[in-house]
């Protein structure tokens, strides 16, 4: 009875059941929900189709290469007239940058967390921290110009035996690059530890020194250290700088006044030539991106697993 | 008293030094600049715009690699604006909470994470080859919107999530369907934060050289590019071609076109702020 009244009213004005307007409305609502999540699929097929084409070329590209010969040979003359593709040059290469980077980044980047974390009065902090964070937002094409014409002529005359292209003024642009990273996350974590851990140091007496380094900084450590591995994987990944200042020449070296080649700078060197599709030439771009591919993923991935693995909880 | 004086001296030396890190990083940002303004500026006149690459410094200039990027980040916005915003609209208002959005959720943290370049490599293989779109301004913004992607749904889902829930509620309660609410309500709210985090993307984009190269920006182009599936440069490839050469001068020509594209960020993140405050003050205040 009273159902039915319903429908007679709902259908008089608009809202019943078996009305037409209602039915293009749940219609409409149920069309535009699939494009949503059509749309969240996007990013899903991104990274299955990065995995899908790095994978499928590197198949390709091991059938004319022994996977032995690939990981472990120590040789890289992919362009010359009998290549060999030994990749530990080139990841030699990456590493090296990847480490005077950190050395770089990470104590500059951990030292302005804890100024503008500890120290800074607020005004300071709301000045300086978006000061820093300019220099994440600068493309790396500028850093990689800055490298090669500004850090590398104010080096050379200091460090003899520095190349024109070589793998420290590299570095040391990709560090500058990657301080705001550390810094801002760090800063982040620090802030967040709660006062009264503070309170509780100084009332014993300690100095800010003493409770930066033994109260705030461990107790936001976990954060900490997952900023150092995400600066790491941002500097295995940077490009441009890479590929501009540090050379082209892969060799297995822990001098980093030589020229040397990253993977990133030997994927940009084929990039810069002709490629020929289906050539081995144009396989190795994808070998060698698989191999960054996974190596940033494993970083990540770590240093989320810190972040989650130690955090702690007040 | 002597142990008191030298934590006091420890606690001042350690001041300094990071108080020296901290400068030593706004000390970096202000050499940059000076440095590329003083290599720059002079080459910055009406011809720098007007003229395309060429061998000569004297003659060279932007004018092929700004519409070029003009063209590649208008596509890109255009795909990944639309996309992202979508993909965002799902994660927070229609998802389950479940292992499932957790698991895209998780894809997208890893997507942001992934070096430019590789997008590159997925963009050569899928867009130039696979779909046979060639070197083109659209294998470029295709591949741009799928680098800028993660970011735009990222802030675009903080700025969803930023929406009140009683606003929902109240939407709801006046009988508004789903998508009602979040056409009505919802969006409008977020639509600043949503504004500038895309604008902050595209801006990303419109700095980056490594997945370009991959996908066939092209050093030297003497036209205007007026179709989808011409080839182009952008100014980024044409500061990375000039800046790899050994002459002083097309040093100094990178150093300008380093300024203009600086200019074209800072204007982007300014109009950022801007519009953040401008929208925030109406709907909020």
């Amino acid at each position: 009875m009273n159902r039915q009244a319903n429908g007679r009213i709902g259908r008089l004005d608009g809202t019943g059941p078996a009305d037409p307007i209602r039915r293009y409305r749940r219609l409409r609502e149920l069309a535009v929900s699939r494009l949503f999540l059509l749309s969240a699929l996007v990013s899903v097929l991104t990274t299955m189709g990065i995995i899908a084409i790095l994978a499928e070329e590197t198949i390709q590209f091991l059938r004319e290469v022994s996977i032995v010969e690939f990981l472990f040979g120590t040789e890289w003359t992919a362009l010359f007239k009998n290549p060999k593709f030994g990749v530990l040059p080139l990841v030699g290469g990456t590493l090296l940058i990847a480490l005077y980077a950190s050395v770089f980044s990470i104590p500059i980047g951990l030292g302005s967390a804890i100024y503008l974390s500890e120290y800074a009065s607020e005004r300071t902090r709301r000045i300086v921290k978006p000061i820093l964070e300019i220099l994440a937002g600068i493309p790396s094409i500028v850093y990689g110009y800055f490298a090669l014409t500004f850090i590398t002529p104010l080096l050379r005359p200091l460090i003899p035996g520095m190349s024109v292209f070589n793998a420290l003024s590299a570095a040391i642009a990709v560090g500058i690059m990657t301080i705001p990273l550390v810094s801002s996350l760090s800063e982040d974590a620090m802030r967040a530890v709660p006062d009264n851990l503070r309170e509780g140091a100084y009332a014993l007496g300690s100095t800010r020194f003493e409770v930066a380094t033994r109260v705030v900084v461990p107790a936001a450590l976990s954060s900490i250290m997952a900023s150092f591995v995400l600066a790491i994987s941002r500097a295995v990944g940077e490009t441009m700088i890479v590929a501009l200042a540090a050379g082209s020449t892969p060799r297995l070296t822990l001098n980093p006044l030589e020229s040397i080649q990253t993977m990133t700078g030997f994927i940009v060197q084929v990039a810069s030539g002709d490629i020929v599709h289906g050539g081995t030439i144009y396989k190795t771009i994808f070998a060698v991106g698989m191999l960054l591919f996974l190596m940033t993923l494993v970083l990540n991935m770590v240093s989320r697993a810190i972040v989650r693995r130690y955090r702690e909880e007040y | 008293m002597d142990r008191l004086r030298r934590r006091r001296l420890f606690d001042r030396v350690f001041h300094g030094l990071v108080f020296l890190c901290t400068f030593f990083g706004v000390a970096v940002l202000a050499v940059l600049l000076i440095d590329i303004v003083a290599d720059g500026i002079r080459w910055i006149r009406p011809d720098f715009f007007r003229n395309f690459a060429s061998r000569i410094p004297a003659q060279a200039g932007i004018r092929a690699a700004l519409a070029g990027s003009v063209w590649v980040i208008a596509l890109t916005a255009l795909f990944a604006f639309p996309i992202g915003v979508a993909a965002a609209i799902h994660i927070e208002e229609y998802a389950p909470r479940n292992r499932l959005t957790g698991l895209v959720q998780l894809n997208i943290a890893n997507l942001a994470g992934v070096p430019s370049i590789v997008y590159g490599i997925l963009g050569l293989g899928v867009f130039v080859n696979v779909f046979g779109f060639g070197r083109s301004i659209l294998s470029g913004a295709l591949t741009l919107a799928l680098l800028v992607l993660p970011v735009i749904i990222v802030a675009s889902q903080e700025a969803l999530k930023s929406v009140p829930t009683e606003l929902r509620h109240g939407a709801y309660a006046l009988g508004a369907t789903r998508l009602q609410m979040i056409t009505h309500v919802v969006l409008p709210y977020a639509f600043p934060g949503i504004l500038t985090g895309t604008i902050l993307a595209i801006a990303r984009a419109l700095g980056e050289t490594a997945p370009l190269l991959l996908v066939g920006a092209v050093a030297f182009i003497a036209f205007v590019p007026d179709g989808v599936l011409d080839s182009y440069t952008t100014l980024p490839m044409q500061i990375y071609n000039w800046s790899g050469r050994p002459q002083a001068d097309f040093h100094s020509l990178a150093a300008a076109g380093i300024l203009v594209l600086l200019g074209v960020l800072l204007s982007a993140n300014a109009a950022a702020i801007l519009l953040r405050n401008r929208f925030q003050g109406r709907i909020k205040g």
